[in-house]
């Protein structure tokens, strides 16, 4: 490995890079997935290769290749420096790397099981058991589960003298269950929708999840939800459930920081961000007094948690929205300079034929101090919105509108009839700016499928949140013919 | 990319390893390239050269699936005892039947020689045409162009052998003006010579320049011309949210209950056909079935849905070469979505329209309620005021939350030309006219 990265810098650097780095990258990934009481996929990957990027002309060039060995890193080397030569044609700022100190060492993700050595039988014995419960409700038409489990082995190698090596493991579950009816379709999911509930952990964190104890719940609430009320239209104060509040984070929060997106590398794309470079240290309002927001990859478990970002720089934590106030962005060693800072550690790349960029970490909302029942027990009118149904945000992270699985109203500080298709929608500094309590109830959720960049990227990204209350807030969007 | 007769040998090779009942070998060879650009410039470049292995083993009705992107022996051993070993731990599914055996599989070209040699030069040069032409009006532009070749090989025990070797070009710009001006362009095609980067590049500056100091129009129901790229986007959520035999088999799908019904206008027929150059051809699907041209909504009425082997055999029915590669829960997919076109010439489709407004594409759609069809997103890169079936003033963009076989049923008129789109899959997709489309939201 390390022989590959030297041959490949030394390459790089003969054919007049004035940077360069190499990473080696193999993740190995086992997914379960049942449906009503079978096994509907089984699949174990294994996926390794190499990359050199660098800077030649002043201007980047990457190249990655799955084989493995000195001519082949030569090559890539070799090719990685005409791509640069290339994309010099169109010209453009020289990029400026910020400073970074030679970085050695190892990193290991804390697990006190591996999941890989944990027997299938007893992973697919765990979701089956789980699905069985969710299928005991008259009404589930559909039950499925999921498990999936990564361990990505990196070598960072850099032209600066840097040399790190990584073992990340993720593990993460959850259980769907759906009712159909007429013209109708529900579903209520645990721990969490869109994937699963994951972190950087072991066997131990599906463990504690206790999948099969809430199989009949969430397969009640999803029959219920059949011929629950229509969630209404109108402008009122509502509550979001943890879950549902790291997806608001990740979406409002999250990107609108990447400064790489701030800077219009993503215009093309999926769009630019509101969070502009004269609004740091401008004291711009982000959200209200209960909002404070850090961006932290030394978050113990968290799905963004790691020793060293993909540049080499070691993780850490940033404030980014204090007290309401902006304060902060995710940066890389490119971006950083151009705001005269240095990066603070969050690039990523999911995979060794992909170039590293900016992501979000651990990206978290400050617990509060209220308790959810003393939080409802204190709001008169209002919904409370559990677990994400459906996301979109406009392409610069101001318009939101957001669907929920399952709502209950809140009458006179209890919660009342339960509610179906729920909705809603906001501005986004506007709408933290509304926030006016935050609860205890502090989990950090993984987000196992973030997209961005041109290839795709899919990253795991982490969100400390909790219950929160939200005031004057647009709900029950669009025609539902009633 | 591997010659039919080394890959033959590779994928036999595996096979040969493997005590299986019955296996499958899906092989896929890819080189991709992609040059990015913001700000004018080039920020990332890149080529990515791979080869993966997937293989599929069936001990009865038990399945495994196990992959690997090296090709040594040790690890093709190794990926077939990872399959068989998964198969074993598993329970029975008296569901499956088995795999598909072999058919015959007409033959098809998705291949351009031009695609496959273009390089990076070739790219840059294309991005300069467009970034000059933005910075000659003091725009910025940003957008990525990608070339592709990949090999899809799919090889079984029962005799299947399939190979494929299909090229890829994507291009797209967003140009941006002062004034919150903002115009957009794609072209997709397997044949990158195809491409004409000067109208490319006036299609997205022209729009940007005439998108510049945007008003703000009330929200409500509106007349709406969609044009192609928004058309394309709308069918491909469509077919996410239940154009699949596995999504009509859950009873979760807005076709139950509806077939041989009016669900759209009559002037609306939506297919898939993967034999159409249009699109991006490929003979057969990734379990290496043959495919079949399927009209999914044929003059308005629902007519059919893609299948699989699996989704076949469970309901006794034609498999119709639809197959994601496995292990795949999604179900089988129409991969040559397409929409035919109308007899309408851009003019006629704003003909008629005393106030509307019209769409160049559509961002960050996702699906609200699958049984009604029910998506929402936002305008972006030219939104439009129609007045008098003339487009008067741009609109800042809107948030909307609308029935896709609302807008189908209320299609008014459809455009005689087709452009193939890609968002997260390739889409031949006319513009379209509709009586029917909801904002119900303004951005800032």
């Amino acid at each position: 490995m390390q022989d590959l990265a030297n041959t490949a810098l030394n390459i790089a650097l003969q054919l007049g890079a004035s940077y360069a780095d190499v990473r080696v990258m193999e993740r190995t990934v086992e997914s379960i997935s049942v449906k009503n009481g079978r096994v509907e996929a089984l699949s174990s990957s294994v996926d390794s290769g190499f990359n050199v990027r660098v800077i030649v002309n002043g201007a980047w060039g990457f190249a990655s290749s799955a084989r493995m060995d000195l001519k082949e890193a030569q090559k890539i080397a070799d090719q990685a420096v005409g791509i640069a030569k290339a994309s010099a044609l169109v010209g453009g700022k020289l990029p400026r790397l910020s400073p970074l100190p030679p970085q050695r060492g190892s990193y290991v993700t804390s697990i006190k099981r591996d999941p890989f050595s944990v027997p299938l039988e007893e992973k697919v014995g765990l979701l089956l058991k789980a699905d069985e419960t969710m299928r005991s409700v008259k009404g589930v038409n559909i039950a499925t589960g999921n498990m999936e489990f990564g361990r990505e082995r990196k070598l960072f190698a850099s032209s600066e003298g840097s040399l790190i090596e990584q073992t990340l493991y993720d593990s993460g579950a959850a259980i769907v269950a759906e009712a159909v009816g007429d013209g109708e379709i529900q579903q209520r999911s645990y721990p969490n929708s869109f994937g699963r509930q994951a972190g950087t952990a072991g066997y131990e964190f599906v463990e504690a999840m206790n999948l099969p104890e809430h199989g009949q719940r969430i397969g009640e609430e999803a029959v219920k939800l059949l011929t629950a009320k229509q969630c209404p239209s109108g402008t009122m104060t509502i509550i979001l459930d943890g879950p549902q509040t790291a997806l608001q984070v990740h979406e409002s929060c999250g990107h609108p920081i990447e400064l790489d997106r701030v800077m219009g590398m993503e215009a093309g794309f999926v769009g630019k961000s509101f969070l502009t470079i004269d609004k740091l240290g401008a004291n711009f309002r982000y959200g209200s007094d209960a909002v404070s927001i850090v961006a932290d990859a030394t978050t113990p478990g968290g799905l963004g948690t790691f020793g060293w970002d993909d540049e080499g720089v070691p993780a850490q934590r940033t404030d980014i929205v204090k007290n309401g106030v902006f304060s902060g962005y995710l940066m890389s060693r490119d971006t950083a300079p151009e705001l005269g800072l240095s990066s603070n550690g969050c690039v990523r790349a999911d995979g060794w034929n992909r170039l590293p960029m900016i992501r979000m970490t651990n990206v978290s909302l400050l617990p509060g101090t209220w308790k959810l029942e003393d939080l409802i027990a204190n709001t008169d009118e209002g919904l409370y919105l559990c677990t994400n149904r459906s996301w979109s945000i406009d392409d610069r992270r101001l318009n939101f509108q957001f669907g929920t699985e399952i709502g209950w109203e809140i009458k006179n500080g209890k919660l009342g009839a339960m509610l179906k298709n729920c909705t809603y929608t906001g501005i986004t500094p506007q709408f933290w700016g509304s926030c006016d309590a935050v609860c205890d109830d502090w989990v950090v959720w993984g987000t196992p499928n973030c997209g961005k960049g041109e290839p795709m990227q899919v990253m795991r990204t982490g969100h400390g949140a909790a219950s929160a209350r939200f005031r004057n807030v647009q709900v029950g969007v669009g025609n539902w013919g009633q | 990319m591997l010659e039919e007769n080394e890959v033959r040998t590779l994928l036999e090779k595996v096979l040969g390893f493997s005590k299986a009942t019955q296996t499958e070998v899906l092989f896929f060879g890819t080189d991709r390239s992609l040059t990015r650009f913001a700000n004018s410039y080039i920020h990332q470049n890149v080529a990515e050269t791979n080869t993966a292995v997937s293989v599929r083993a069936v001990l009865g009705n038990r399945i495994g699936v196990a992959s690997t992107n090296k090709i040594d022996d040790d690890s093709l051993r190794d990926v077939v005892n990872r399959a068989v070993a998964i198969a074993s731990v598993q329970p029975e599914n008296p569901e499956f039947k088995s795999l598909p055996g072999p058919q015959p599989i007409t033959l098809v070209n998705g291949y351009s020689a031009g695609t496959a040699a273009f390089g990076p030069e070739e790219r840059a040069n294309g991005v300069k045409i467009i970034v000059d032409r933005a910075v000659a009006k003091g725009y910025e532009s940003a957008g990525a162009f990608e070339t592709a070749v990949q090999q899809v090989v799919v090889a079984n025990s029962l005799g299947v052998f399939a190979n494929h070797i299909g090229t890829e070009a994507e291009l797209h710009a967003v140009v941006m003006a002062d004034a919150g001006g903002s115009g957009y362009a794609q072209r997709v095609s397997m044949d990158v010579g195809a491409f004409d980067f000067e109208a490319l590049a006036t299609e997205a500056v022209e729009k940007a320049a005439k998108s510049r100091n945007p008003i703000e129009a009330p929200i409500g129901e509106y007349r709406v011309v969609l044009d192609s790229y928004a058309v394309g986007e709308m069918l491909q959520y469509l077919a996410f949210m239940g154009l699949s035999a596995q999504a009509v088999q859950e009873e979760r799908s807005f076709m139950n209950g509806h077939f041989g019904e009016k669900i759209a206008a009559e002037s609306v027929t939506i297919y898939d056909d993967a034999f159409d150059p249009e699109g991006l051809p490929m003979g057969f699907d990734f379990e290496g079935a043959p495919k079949h041209r399927l009209a999914l909504i044929d003059q308005g009425v629902a007519h059919a849905v893609p299948y699989d082997s699996f989704t076949a055999n469970r309901e006794g029915k034609e498999n119709t070469g639809h197959a994601l590669p496995s292990p795949n829960t999604f179900g089988p997919y129409p991969a040559n979505l397409m929409m035919a076109a109308g007899a309408a010439s851009r003019e006629d489709l704003f003909k008629g329209i005393e106030r509307g407004v019209y769409v160049t594409r559509f961002h960050y759609c996702n699906v609200v309620h699958p049984v009604r069809t029910l998506f929402t997103g936002m305008t972006r890169d030219g939104t439009f005021l129609i007045e008098h079936g003339e487009l008067t003033r741009p609109l800042k963009n809107f948030r909307f939350t609308q029935s896709i076989l609302e807008t189908l049923t209320a299609a008014e008129a459809i455009s005689k030309q087709r452009i193939q789109v890609r968002d997260y899959t390739t889409v031949v997709a006319p513009a379209l006219r509709s009586g029917k489309f909801n904002f119900t939201g303004l951005t800032q």
